[in-house]
């Protein structure tokens, strides 16, 4: 079953297209990449899910249907509810997504508390739970510590507790190894793997790192300027990008494994059939 | 002159205060970022540095550069003791180290057109036919020399990068710095500007050390690779040598930490 | 292929242009004072005493906005009064802007020992309450046009010395100022060339608040008949005065009053609009 379907969504800022009818589904267990490079839009889309667009960005047109149900045939108010109980996001930055004013222990449980009306007791003996299931050693302590008297690595295990507290079906990371060295990096990867892997959650993971890609995720869609490039299973992606650009983007990322092979940069000639593409996309919707 | 090598660093300590425990009278504790380093770069090396985050990697370039003054142990500079110098004794010598840094938005004045950011280094060290000298550096690094006249914001993160190598390379300085200049670049760009710096390499004879989480492109790029943790040298060998068999183990940790495009690999 | 961040621009445009037209109006007005203004400024008629504004019942032509209840023309008072609220405005305003953010930036690019000293002074003189410094200041210095110039200098010099510290540190820490050092730049050098231009956006709305805060003071001073000779109309004169004689003509009070508000509300939205308008990252 799908958790995630987006269909067809378009979104603009003014005149300008920032998503090019994106189409895209996330089944229950599965870990499906999000890449491009900047500006391709790929963060957008976790955004519009999760319904913190910027407000100068507004979806024209397309549904996001959450478990079923329609985001956008919703009231603001009933939006907001269904997201917050079905939906979680693992951000990019370790160190601001946590408040510096606040203790770890009620920025994890607020949320139990808050939106799915636990008593705070419950609330407490889950966030426990969950700290000591992403590995951090003495979880009565860390819930009591501010998130500056920890380190990166740690602080992005306790965002991952975080967002699994409610048992969403959905998660969202959006480029959650990007602020992290490659050694905890690598941790936090199989961390969040496993979790995903444990509570059946559809994760979107977003990333510009092909790499990373081919540790986590089952399946990838490839964005260029907001427009689908490619959608396919891993092991096809790697084996045969169907797509030119992402076989260019595949020969422009650096492997250290393999030093003589040259570092192909994206070829203009690739860039530009991309390029007309959405031109050609953008003449037939009338953005011209 | 040849046999003097370009950097002979010895025994290097530096430290900063640590301001969040400062008590309420007296001096702040120090926290030590380099515990005694050495190491030397023969004139025409590419040595990569590369580590995690708190390794000192950027603490240890900018004090070869001498942005940053060590507390002890001694930095030559062909043959010259820099350690100490103070700036209007170091102003002469800036010419020739330079360096290149890694957010490219950052480094460039956004006040400035291209031309005049590439040009100050040149008019600060006196150096004739400045507008020539431009050009020339815009067309070592491939951008057009319309590009003069642009302002940062105007320009992609690639070319940014280009821009920030443009005026490192403008002053033809014997050693270039280069922290992090990748990192916050996408993979086309990031192929594109490390083609580059390769072909300048090769073309002006620089020396580079060239600071990196990535250990990737350190091996594309580097004859040796440093390896710092926490402030002291875990290893420094040839890199071809230290992929094949690294010696220490946090090496082997980085290195088996590094997701590759690559479905085969798999991480235990 | 269109990116959409070039799309989201701010439109500096009208506000900028509505206040600069609004201050332009006044400081023509203020230095062609004597030709502009229909009747002296000064000359009472009690016979003429509260006249009404033109499109009042009984109004006279000669007095467009009235007069107050010596018969003195209250268009013409507030004309002349632009010359004494802009004057105070402009001397007091660069002044303070000169003093405070000199030492702002000395103190944040420095830092160090300089830093000591300024931010401790600033911690000191903040202190202070204001209204009572400045009350003080006039009562030690007599009153008069320069004793308010120097009592808004002394007072909120901390103002500008403050932010612009905090923005002089935070463009200090900039990788292009560390390459500036790099290329041998000197150091007095580098904060005049590469750090001031980044810092001056910040100091033009400052400049321009503290002009319009100026204008605030010396009319809260002339209020409290601290600031100059009641002989020169003021606005500040002129809103103590009509707030006598509310019940009997609104319109002695309430001209100067719509005045020193779009007066003080045009700098602020002309410095906003300035800031806009010469960043080159917005243009």
């Amino acid at each position: 079953m799908s958790f995630l379907t987006i269909e067809n969504l378009n979104a603009e800022v003014g005149p300008a297209p920032i998503l090019r009818d994106v189409s895209l589904s996330v089944a229950a267990g599965e870990v499906r990449g999000l890449v491009g490079e900047s500006g391709a839009g790929k963060s957008m889309i976790g955004k519009a899910v999760l319904g913190t667009l910027p407000s100068a960005i507004e979806i024209s047109s397309g549904r996001i249907v959450l478990e079923g149900e329609d985001l956008q045939a919703m009231r603001p108010r009933d939006r907001r509810r269904v997201i917050g109980a079905k939906a979680a996001l693992i951000p990019q930055d370790p160190l601001t997504a946590l408040n510096p004013s606040r203790r770890v222990g009620p920025q994890i449980t607020d949320r139990l508390v808050d939106i799915l009306g636990w008593t705070r007791h419950d609330a407490q003996t889950r966030a426990l739970e969950l700290l000591d299931e992403v590995q951090i050693p003495e979880p009565e302590r860390v819930m009591r510590a501010y998130p500056h008297e920890l380190s990166g690595g740690m602080r992005q295990r306790i965002l991952i507790a975080s967002a699994f507290a409610a048992e969403p079906k959905l998660i969202i990371a959006d480029e959650p190894t990007t602020a992290l060295d490659v050694t905890v990096q690598k941790q936090i990867l199989k961390l969040i793997k496993q979790m995903q892997a444990r509570h059946g959650t559809a994760l979107l993971f977003v990333t510009h790192d092909l790499g990373v890609v081919s540790k986590i995720c089952q399946s990838l869609t490839v964005l260029y300027g907001g427009k689908v490039l490619e959608d396919t299973r891993i092991g096809d992606f790697f084996a045969r990008p169907a797509h030119p650009y992402s076989a260019a983007l595949l020969a422009a990322t650096p492997k250290y494994t393999d030093p003589a092979a040259s570092l192909t940069p994206v070829p203009e000639a690739v860039i530009d059939g991309v390029r007309a593409e959405i031109e050609a996309f953008d003449r037939m919707h009338g953005h011209v | 002159m040849s046999d003097t090598p370009i950097y002979d660093i010895e025994n290097l300590h530096l430290s900063f205060p640590d301001m969040a425990h400062k008590p309420l009278l007296g001096p702040a504790p120090r926290i030590e970022i380099l515990k005694g380093i050495s190491l030397t770069i023969p004139r025409g090396d590419v040595v990569g540095i590369v580590g995690g985050s708190g390794s000192g990697k950027s603490t240890l370039g900018r004090a070869m550069i001498r942005l940053l003054e060590p507390d002890s142990g001694s930095i030559r500079f062909e043959g010259q003791d820099i350690t100490h110098l103070g700036e209007d004794a170091l102003r002469p010598l800036r010419r020739r180290f330079q360096m290149i840094f890694q957010d490219p938005m950052s480094s460039l004045n956004p006040r400035r057109t291209v031309g005049a950011i590439i040009a100050g280094p040149l008019r600060l060290q006196g150096f004739d036919r400045v507008s020539q000298r431009v050009d020339q550096a815009l067309d070592h690094v491939g951008l057009p020399r319309a590009f003069r006249k642009r302002y940062p914001h105007e320009l992609s993160g690639g070319q940014r990068q280009r821009v920030g190598i443009a005026r490192a390379i403008a002053t033809e300085p014997d050693f270039i710095l280069a922290d992090e200049i990748v990192s916050g670049l996408d993979v086309s760009s990031q192929a594109q500007v490390l083609n580059l710096l390769e072909q300048l390499v090769r073309e002006l004879g620089l020396t580079l050390a060239f600071i990196s989480h990535d250990l990737s492109v350190i091996r594309r790029l580097c004859r040796h690779t440093l390896v710092l943790h926490l402030g002291e040298v875990v290893e420094y060998r040839e890199t071809a040598a230290l992929f094949e068999a690294p010696q220490a183990a946090y090496t082997r940790e980085l290195l088996d930490a590094i997701p590759l495009p690559d479905l085969k690999q798999v991480w235990a | 292929m269109a990116d959409g961040r070039s799309q989201v621009k701010r439109r500096a445009g009208a506000r900028l242009w509505l206040s600069a037209t609004w201050l332009g109006l006044l400081v023509l007005g203020a230095v062609f004072a004597p030709l502009i203004a229909p009747q002296d400024p000064l000359a009472q008629d009690l016979f003429g005493a509260r006249l009404p504004p033109f499109w009042e019942a009984g109004a006279d032509a000669a007095f467009p906005l009235g007069s107050d209840s010596l018969g003195r023309d209250v268009l013409s008072r507030i004309i002349h009064g632009a010359r004494i609220a802009l004057g105070v405005a402009l001397i007091a305003g660069t002044l303070t802007c000169l003093i405070g953010s000199g030492l702002g930036l000395i103190a944040g690019y420095f830092r160090g020992w300089p830093d000591m000293v300024i931010s401790r002074l600033v911690d000191i003189w903040m202190a202070f309450p204001p209204v009572l410094f400045a009350i003080l200041l006039i009562a030690v210095l007599g009153t008069g046009l320069s004793s308010i110039i120097i009592a808004i200098v002394v007072i909120d010099w901390t103002r500008f010395a403050r932010v612009i510290r905090a923005e002089a540190m935070s463009q200090g820490a900039m990788d292009y100022v560390a390459s500036a050092q790099v290329a041998g730049r000197k150091r007095f050098s580098i904060l005049l060339a590469e750090i001031l231009p980044n810092v001056l956006p910040t100091i033009v709305v400052l400049l321009t608040l503290e002009m319009g805060i100026a204008v605030i003071v010396e009319a809260i001073l002339s209020f409290v008949n601290l600031s100059i000779s009641t002989d020169q109309p003021t606005w500040g004169s002129m809103i103590a005065e009509g707030r006598l004689s509310i019940h009997q003509a609104w319109w002695v009070l309430v001209f100067p009053l719509v005045t020193l508000f779009l007066t003080v509300l045009s700098f602020s939205q002309l410095g906003e609009g300035l800031k806009d308008h010469f960043d080159p990252v917005l243009r």
